[in-house]
């Protein structure tokens, strides 16, 4: 056979897939579902299982400030895309920047839960199984969100240097389905860790 | 290439950097795939290397050959190198060069992503085997990881392994499995996002059916492990007690963890041997595959099964009636869907005209090795069975049933009949067919007697054996079995060398075959296509080749 | 049963393929490994029976359908049959039944093996598994030895097993007899149980079957059935405290005034170390180093020296004691009977 691929004569009207972009980033989402998830049932499974050392009801309280700050990144993300699909670029850079700010409140929160914890509590990893699910679990989470808003701070200096255009909604996008993701994780650490846990 | 003197074949040190160059920073995905077999045919050598070792050493009881630490190293090594090292990067390799070019792209759907994960792999194997020199801790406890594949704790923990053996065996797992996922990923959104128009999902090739199941089972199985080896990190390192039974934690809990990637694993593993057995039994049968709706439901029962089946490499651990009752009952009913993809072969098969080339008689091997293989699984997996044959030379047997003699065999098939695309050569069916018959012959004698020592008591993992076992005899039929194997092995390497410089012009479509790859030349140009095909139906060229009677016709 | 395990069942033919196999899953001495045994005979039909049918129906459909030059146009393909969903019911449905019948056999076995009663005049013996021996506890009888589990066998009418309750002080480890039942994971900070009943008196051989070290390979098991006397009589003797031997009345001190006493046990003196096994009748086993070696004077000797020459990488360090003591510690650890 010679080397001829098949070409129709009358091509297909409508041929319409997925974008790669979005496909992509929840298959990232689906295997860090995974991992999270594991981290949740060792969490789950080790509760009360301590042999000595605080457990969450001595030392934890609701991170209520935090928790408000994260979830409301979440929806002054999705108005920054929306924005930028619009081209409104300033506003796509406020937006941006409302979603880092919040961001950094919560792990600023996180920190300071941690330092009350390590040095007033008693509590480090090494101290019981509680110590060891819960700094793991929730590092885990944090991790995540530094990583997110590593990306959002860099695509708002982009959007500050006015190189965004509405072209690029879908990759801004792909990152808000990322940052959808980190709230959404934490909204099952929080019942997880802080409500059934204590 | 003239050749006016063919003693000075000189070839400029400018040009080899560049090649070398183009190599290491290509994007290309026929290239990776390329470099991601030919790295694990590397390995595949030496950890065929650390097999011999051991055979030599069980060949009689009391042996001396090698010390236990040196074995328990052996088994550790040669189980990991070839699940992580030649298992994942030859499937992903073959799934790499082929996945665009059966659904008309390009390239996959992010080519940086597909380099990264092949380098991080890469790396990832080099630190394994890294751990021989570096690997000797405080106490100078260890150089390469003992601890077994599976790394039980808290044999990992810090007081039974000391140094830095075990976190070498973490790390390099860690990054390869960054790099699993990465090319899962790139296999999804390629299959997603870029098929050619007209090439509805119901009219992918099966192989592409069956990556993509595999893709997804890779973002839920192999995260479990990546989470599992962060929380023995962290114990290791950090004073976490994950594992740490001194501290209330739970040895089962690490069991559960690897086997809720270990077990999906194998079938990631297996699925890809399926996948070419769709591809070249249907082509050397000169049929259309039989039920590819069924072949495309049994694969997704498969792939969803697979994730609940875990425990039933714990039967023996203490899971309770309950518990074992339920593994039991999910593993059985997984051979269900195997068992259909069998008779599918065979109905494929039915009426067909058989040509039994190199690539053909290694595909029937697998048949019959799969059935005998599958059979032995649902032997183990009467949990009552089990609590005798688990962890015995049974088990051994039989995964190496499945991993040499079902998916070795077809990643030999596909080799022989994809290699003429990829290189624009045939390999020699004559060296070919020596390369089989010595393998099965080595194959069977190895594997075949392998089931007895299990049946008499003889369990794994042990460097050393007593002589009133009764267990001699067999071992060193099996051992005899292992330099048949080697000797096929260095064969089929010398074929695939010597094929490349002097085999026969393949030209674009040696077998006569009906999916897209095969319209393009032997290799293919570095754009795959220069115009995006559209496709009618399953099988494209026999659409072309047979205008009168094309497949749309009757597909269900 | 089945005909096969009647015609297992044996004496003669038992004892036959013991003596050259003594590790035969296909040999069952017990209830446990008879129950497996049975449902395995089952399995083995049903599997078998499967691979004669597809691979006969393999071998025809190649032979049958092999493309031969004489009789075929190469040029000509042969008729396509793209599926058929009666055909792809009919091997769903069948291998479903088939699944269904093993299924509901091997929940049965499970269940009987796992959840059955114990009877009042069992005897418990609590293992703890080590890196690389056995600890055995006779909680009722104040009894604590090693490597060598002494069972009563278990007659018909007089139904006397032995309950297994087990865990493990450092990795994990299994216990496996194959003749009297299946293996049992020995975890840490886990509680495992299993039971036996050997119905005739022996020794019965297996070893560690989770691997746990350097020195899995020889964490052997040695279980002894012995009939009602002579397990009473073993019983007796074991609860006596160490023999005190004026004639290794120094070795006795040497083995004091070493470190021995702080890894092993001999009741009745100052040794009480729980690392290492339990010596206080050590000379009255067959074996030392978990089954490994013969239990003779030289042996001891050579062992006491230096145990990586029998088991490199056993938790033993060698005691570097000169010539004169290690002659000595010799005669004393022999005079323990």
């Amino acid at each position: 056979m010679s080397g001829v691929a098949v070409i129709r004569d009358v091509p297909i009207k409508e041929w319409n897939l997925p974008s790669r972009g979005k496909v992509g980033m929840a298959c990232l989402i689906a295997a860090e579902s995974a991992i999270f998830i594991i981290f949740v049932v060792a969490y789950v499974f080790y509760l009360g299982k301590s042999l000595n050392g605080p457990t969450p009801r001595d030392v934890l309280e609701l991170p209520i400030v935090s928790t408000v700050c994260l979830l409301s990144s979440s929806i002054t993300v999705h108005f920054a895309v929306s924005a930028l699909n619009h081209g409104k670029r300033s506003l796509c850079s406020l937006w941006l920047a409302a979603t880092v700010l919040l961001g950094s409140i919560f792990l600023a929160g996180t920190a300071r839960e941690w330092y009350q914890l390590i040095y007033h509590d008693g509590l480090t990893i090494q101290t019981n199984l509680f110590g060891t699910t819960f700094y793991s679990l929730v590092g885990l989470h944090a991790t995540h969100v530094v990583v997110g808003l590593l990306l959002l701070s860099l695509v708002l200096i982009f959007s500050l240097g006015g190189q965004m255009g509405a072209k690029h909604t879908e990759r801004l996008e792909v990152l808000s389905l990322y940052w959808h993701f980190v709230d959404a994780v934490w909204v099952v650490v929080f019942l997880v860790v802080y409500v059934f846990g204590r | 290439m003239t050749a006016t003197n063919p003693t000075a074949v000189q070839v400029p040190p400018r040009r080899v950097l560049e090649l070398i160059h183009d190599w290491v920073t290509t994007v290309d995905h026929k290239k990776i795939g390329l470099m991601y077999i030919g790295y694990s045919l590397v390995f595949l050598v030496i950890a065929g290397f650390e097999a011999l070792l051991m055979r030599v050493q069980l060949a009689i009881p009391g042996n001396t050959f090698v010390s236990p630490q040196v074995f328990n190293r052996l088994f550790t090594m040669h189980g990991t190198t070839m699940v992580f090292f030649v298992g994942m990067p030859i499937l992903f390799g073959f799934g790499n060069y082929l996945v665009p070019l059966m659904i008309g792209a390009r390239d996959m759907a992010f080519p940086r992503l597909n380099a990264f994960s092949f380098w991080i792999s890469a790396f990832g194997g080099v630190l394994l085997y890294f751990s021989y020199l570096g690997g000797d801790g405080l106490y100078g406890a260890g150089s390469a990881p003992d601890v077994g594949w599976f790394a039980y704790a808290p044999l990992t923990a810090h007081a039974f392994s000391p140094g830095h053996s075990t976190d070498y065996w973490t790390l390099a797992l860690l990054l390869s499995g960054v790099g699993s996922i990465g090319t899962a990923l790139n296999i999804v959104a390629t299959t997603l996002s870029m098929r050619c128009p007209g090439m509805k999902l119901n009219r992918m090739p099966l192989l592409v059916w069956l990556y993509l199941v595999v893709s997804m089972m890779v973002f839920i199985a192999v995260s479990p492990l990546t989470a599992a080896q962060i929380m023995l990190v962290l114990d290791r390192y950090l004073g976490a007690h994950f594992f740490d039974t001194q501290a209330g934690g739970s040895a089962v809990l690490w069991m559960h963890f690897f086997w809720i990637f270990g077990h999906p694993e194998v079938y990631i593993l297996v699925l890809p041997a399926f996948a070419f057995a769709n591809e070249i039994i249907p082509v050397f049968s000169r049929k259309a595959i039989f039920g590819y709706p069924a072949m495309v439901a049994a694969t997704i029962g498969i792939g969803f099964i697979s994730l609940s089946v875990w425990a039933h490499h714990m039967f023996t651990v203490g899971l309770g009636a309950w518990g074992n009752t339920f593994f039991t009952f999910a593993t059985m009913i997984i051979s269900v869907p195997t068992g259909i993809k069998i008779f599918n072969w065979l109905a494929t098969l039915w009426g067909g005209r058989i040509h039994f080339t190199v690539a053909m008689m290694f595909a029937v091997a697998f048949l019959f090795q799969f059935l005998i293989a599958g059979l032995t699984g649902i032997m183990l997996s009467v949990a009552p069975f089990d609590w005798q044959l688990g962890n015995s030379y049974f088990v051994v047997a039989h995964f190496h049933y499945v991993l040499v003699g079902a998916i070795l065999f077809m990643i030999f098939a596909a080799f022989y009949y994809w290699y003429p695309k990829m290189t624009g050569r045939m390999l020699s069916e004559k060296l070919g067919k020596w390369h089989f018959w010595l393998f099965l012959i080595g194959f069977h004698l190895t594997f075949d007697f392998m089931h007895v020592p299990g049946i008499l008591g003889m369990p794994r993992r042990i460097y050393t054996y007593e002589s009133d076992r009764g267990w001699m005899i067999w071992n060193m039929i099996v051992s005899s079995g292992a330099a048949f194997q080697a000797v096929a092995s260095l064969l089929f390497v010398f074929n695939l060398v010597w094929s490349f410089f002097k085999g026969a012009v393949a030209g674009p479509d040696p077998w006569d075959a009906w999916t897209l790859e095969w319209s393009t030349t032997s290799p293919p140009p570095p754009y795959n296509f220069a115009v995006t095909p559209t496709v009618d139906s399953r099988r494209p060229l026999w659409d072309l080749k047979h205008p009168e009677d094309p497949d749309s016709s009757y597909e269900m | 049963m089945s005909v096969c395990s009647v015609w297992l069942n044996e004496p003669d033919l038992i004892q036959a393929v013991a003596s050259g196999n003594p590790t035969n899953i296909f040999a069952p001495v017990g209830t446990p490994a008879h129950l497996i045994h049975g449902l395995s005979m089952l399995v083995l039909g049903i599997v078998s029976a499967i691979f004669l049918v597809v691979a006969g129906l393999l071998v025809f459909v190649l032979l049958r359908y092999r493309f031969r030059p004489s009789a075929h146009d190469a040029t000509e393909e042969p008729v396509q049959i793209y599926g058929s969903t009666q055909i792809e019911l009919s091997w769903t449905v069948i291998p479903v039944l088939i699944v269904v019948i093993l299924f509901l056999a091997t929940a049965r076995v499970i269940f009987s093996s796992e959840q059955g009663q114990k009877p009042g005049n069992a005897l418990d013996v609590n293992v703890i598994g080590h890196q690389f021996w056995w600890e055995y506890r006779y909680p009722k009888l104040s009894i604590v030895t090693a490597n060598e589990l002494h069972v009563p066998v278990s007659n018909p009418a007089q139904l006397t097993p032995t309950y297994l309750t087990m865990t493990s002080a450092d990795t994990d480890h299994s216990f496996w007899v194959p003749r009297l039942a299946g293996k049992m994971d020995l975890i840490p900070n886990k509680i495992n149980t299993m039971w036996i009943d050997p119905r005739s008196a022996g020794l019965y051989l297996g070893q560690c079957a989770q691997y746990c070290g350097t020195q899995h390979a020889k964490m052997l098991l040695r279980v002894y059935a012995d009939t009602p006397a002579a397990f009473a009589a073993w019983v007796a003797h074991q609860r006596q405290p160490a023999v005190e031997d004026p004639q290794a009345a120094e070795g006795r001190a040497v083995f004091e005034h070493n470190a021995c006493i702080s890894c092993h046990t001999v009741t009745g003196t100052v040794a009480t170390g729980r690392f290492g096994p339990d010596l206080t009748h050590v000379a009255s086993r067959d074996t030392i180093a978990s089954g490994s070696i013969l239990n003779t004077p030289a042996n001891i000797r050579a062992f006491v020296d230096n145990p990586a020459h029998f088991k490199p990488g056993a938790l033993m360090p060698p005691m570097h004691l000169n010539d004169h003591d290690l002659d000595l510690v010799t005669t004393y650890l022999d005079s323990l009977k």
